[in-house]
């Protein structure tokens, strides 16, 4: 098992050197104008260019500035150094990082709750009219786009523009430090947004397993020891059914600490995602390329971390 | 003094989309405390659905259940599910074919032990375990304290069935069931395990109920025999009047079918011809009748019933050819007569004994020949078996 662990560790390292080659690649080479002018922002002067691009190095062999590029990151951390907004980008990151990992928790947290039940429900009472309901509400949700559940969202509920204004809207989060109060309320909308697409993911994914895994013999054994039919479903089955949920979390976590795009964008809410939307917007790739590094540590991690705890869950596998 | 299990017409069927599938067609046997019943028929017989039936396991499958089964003074089929779960794994416990499916992989063996246990008496986890260990030495695994602790994928396949009835012996069950415990392991390791279910009975009083395929498993475990066929029961007896003087021609087939050490090496197997009837359009007449070497044309209209086999206390067939005629047959079939000459004898038949009525479609004269034992009985079914 330690063996496992420690070649995936290594893995991963070799996937991320890759992702930073391809980075550098998409960021300093490719790009058709000269990387200093790209990160100089609208209309540079010429003087601020020579600075950029004395900086970055880029009149050294490319082989030198990516080993430059990659033991920065590797020893000091330092992602690049935003013109644009005259911050280093780790620096911006680190403050963002936060209402994401808010926004995400907290998601993650609502999901879970309404997902999982619904999803035992639903197995349980198959073909009731519980389960035909519970299961249509869920493809309607999976099937809308987050975007526009969060904008419909806020029309409905807003405080400042909602007709039934009973939750704050936009551009309200505050730190959790700053009002833990004000924290809480204002994520309510947007955790509800994130939350109902996956829900409804993980509600289908669950009774499916769950189904499955009640026809097993072991549910049978279960039964034949005179166990209340509530512990054979949760004790036997659902331990046995999750299993799936756990891969699928960990990714979906993994993907979320990236930044939600969509729903920061929409709820104006500090996160990576929305610092990449106005990096983007901006033209500020050191922004883009930082984030994007960034997200892709947080994927092949949480990769990881899910294949091994898939040993922790099923006894049988073996690595 | 009166069975620990008797089960009285029992009839199960499931409706399903093809239409009613009849899995249990009105069987009835009982079982003595400390004794062993041996359930014996081919797959889709009925033999485990009228097991899972006692527990209460076909419940929630839509099945219609009716008759009675009786264990210790109360009727398990009107009892409610909380009365039955207290049963479970306590009075009655269950074991089943294959212990690596019947195991929860995630869970280590001690654990479900404990589980047993816990389940049904108010003891600490502490006493729980010590009795996890007592169980697991008492089936014959060694050194125990490690094994305790490992999950089921880690254990041979011996070992887990004996981990299973280690299981099922937790709270010390009046009557253990077992469905088809030996067909998921080899020969030898078979032999292991029917010697421990032995040795328990005897240690522990207990009464078996013993589901099998296999003939020669139940020869060395039951003290009596029902064969089914088609959701009923066509012979009833004990050990030795089944494999000494069998009365049914399906039973005969199961005998003969039997591979044997000893027989010459060209020599084919014997099978029965042709597969079990579905459940749902079974035969007319009596099921068995297109498989049978020996049928004739009555058998096709006449659903013969249980009937005791004259001078044999206790055993009864199910089969419109008359007894005598019957014995004469096996006689036949052992000493490897052919069978033109068997069906000849099974034709002509004794006169219908004592001249009983033969009421129904059932025509008189040669036709009828062999309408001995069964006609009695089978008057009154004659006529529904003519819809």
């Amino acid at each position: 098992m330690t063996t496992y662990i420690i070649r995936r560790i290594l893995w991963g390292i070799v996937l991320l050197f890759l992702v930073s080659l391809l980075t550098f690649l998409f960021f300093y080479i490719f790009p058709a104008v000269n990387p200093a002018q790209l990160r100089a922002g609208r209309n540079p002067s010429p003087a601020i260019v020579a600075y950029i691009a004395k900086e970055l190095g880029t009149n050294k062999p490319i082989y030198t500035q990516f080993y430059d590029y990659m033991k920065g990151i590797i020893l000091h951390f330092n992602f690049g150094f935003s013109y644009y907004s005259q911050a280093s980008v780790i620096g911006l990151i680190k403050n963002r990082l936060p209402a994401t990992l808010s926004l995400t928790v907290g998601a993650v947290v609502m999901w879970l709750c309404a997902g999982i039940p619904v999803g035992v429900l639903s197995a349980i009472k198959r073909r009731t009219f519980f389960d035909r309901a519970a299961m249509g509400t869920a493809l309607v949700f999976v099937s809308m786009p987050v975007y526009w559940l969060g904008l419909i969202v806020l029309y409905l509920f807003a405080a400042d523009i909602g007709k039934f204004p009973i939750l704050p809207g936009s551009s309200t989060y505050v730190g959790l430090t700053t009002d833990p109060g004000q924290w809480f309320t204002s994520l309510i909308l947007p955790w509800f947004v994130l939350a109902a697409t996956s829900a409804a993911i993980y509600s289908r994914l669950l009774r499916g397993s769950l189904l499955e895994v009640m026809g097993e013999d072991y549910i049978r054994t279960a039964r034949a020891k005179g166990l209340s039919e509530r512990r054979v479903i949760w004790k036997h089955g659902v331990r046995s059914a999750i299993t799936p949920i756990v891969t699928v979390l960990g990714l979906d976590l993994g993907t979320l600490l990236g930044g939600a795009v969509l729903v920061e964008t929409v709820f104006d809410i500090p996160g990576i995602g929305r610092l990449n939307y106005d990096a983007i917007l901006h033209s500020d790739i050191p922004i883009v390329q930082g984030t994007v590094l960034i997200a892709a540590m947080f994927i092949v991690v949480a990769n990881i971390v899910v294949d091994i705890s898939y040993a922790y869950l099923d006894p049988r596998v073996r690595y | 003094m009166s069975p620990l299990l008797e089960v009285e017409d029992l009839r199960v069927s499931f409706p399903t989309e093809d239409g009613v599938v009849h899995a249990v067609d009105g069987i009835s046997y009982s079982v003595d405390t400390g004794k062993s019943l041996g359930v014996v028929g081919e797959s889709g017989s009925g033999k485990s659905v009228s097991s899972l039936t006692m527990l209460g396991l076909t419940r929630s499958q839509g099945a219609r259940i009716e008759g009675r089964i009786m264990f210790d003074g109360e009727d398990l089929i009107t009892m409610p599910d909380s009365g039955l779960r207290k049963l479970r794994g306590n009075d009655i416990a269950m074991i089943f074919q294959d212990p690596l499916s019947s195991l929860h992989p995630f869970f280590k063996v001690g654990a479900q032990l404990t589980e047993a246990v816990l389940t049904h008496r108010k003891v600490s986890k502490s006493a729980a375990r010590a009795r996890a260990l007592e169980l697991l030495e008492v089936v014959g695994i060694p050194d125990p304290d490690r094994r305790v602790n490992e999950y089921p994928h880690e254990f041979s396949g011996g070992m887990r069935q004996r981990a299973m009835i280690a299981m099922a012996l937790a709270n010390e069950p009046k009557l253990l069931i077992a469905d088809e415990p030996t067909t998921a392991l080899d020969v030898t390791v078979q032999a292991q395990i029917l010697a421990l279910l032995e040795d328990l009975q005897r240690r522990l009083g207990m009464a078996i109920v013993i589901i099998t395929h296999d003939l020669g498993v139940v020869a060395e475990i039951a003290d009596s025999i029902a064969v089914m066929y088609a959701g009923r029961i066509v012979e009833r007896g004990t050990a030795d009047q089944i494999f000494h003087a069998p009365q049914h021609p399906y039973t005969w087939g199961l005998l003969m079918s039997i591979p044997r050490l000893n027989s010459p090496r060209g020599d084919e197997l014997v099978p029965i011809a042709g597969r079990p009837p579905s459940l749902i359009n079974r035969p007319s007449g009596c099921y068995f009748h297109p498989r049978c070497p020996y049928v004739q044309d009555a058998h096709r209209r006449v659903d013969p019933r249980l009937a005791p086999v004259n001078g044999d206390d206790g055993h009864t067939a199910a089969c419109l050819l008359d007894p005598g005629v019957r014995t004469r047959i096996w006689e036949g079939v052992q000493s490897g007569r052919d069978v033109a000459s068997l069906r000849r004898l099974a034709g002509s038949g004794s006169s219908a004994a004592g001249g009983s009525a033969v009421g129904g479609s059932a025509g008189g004269g040669s036709e009828a020949g062999g309408l001995g034992g069964g006609a009695s009985v089978s008057e009154a079914r004659a006529p529904e078996a003519q819809q």
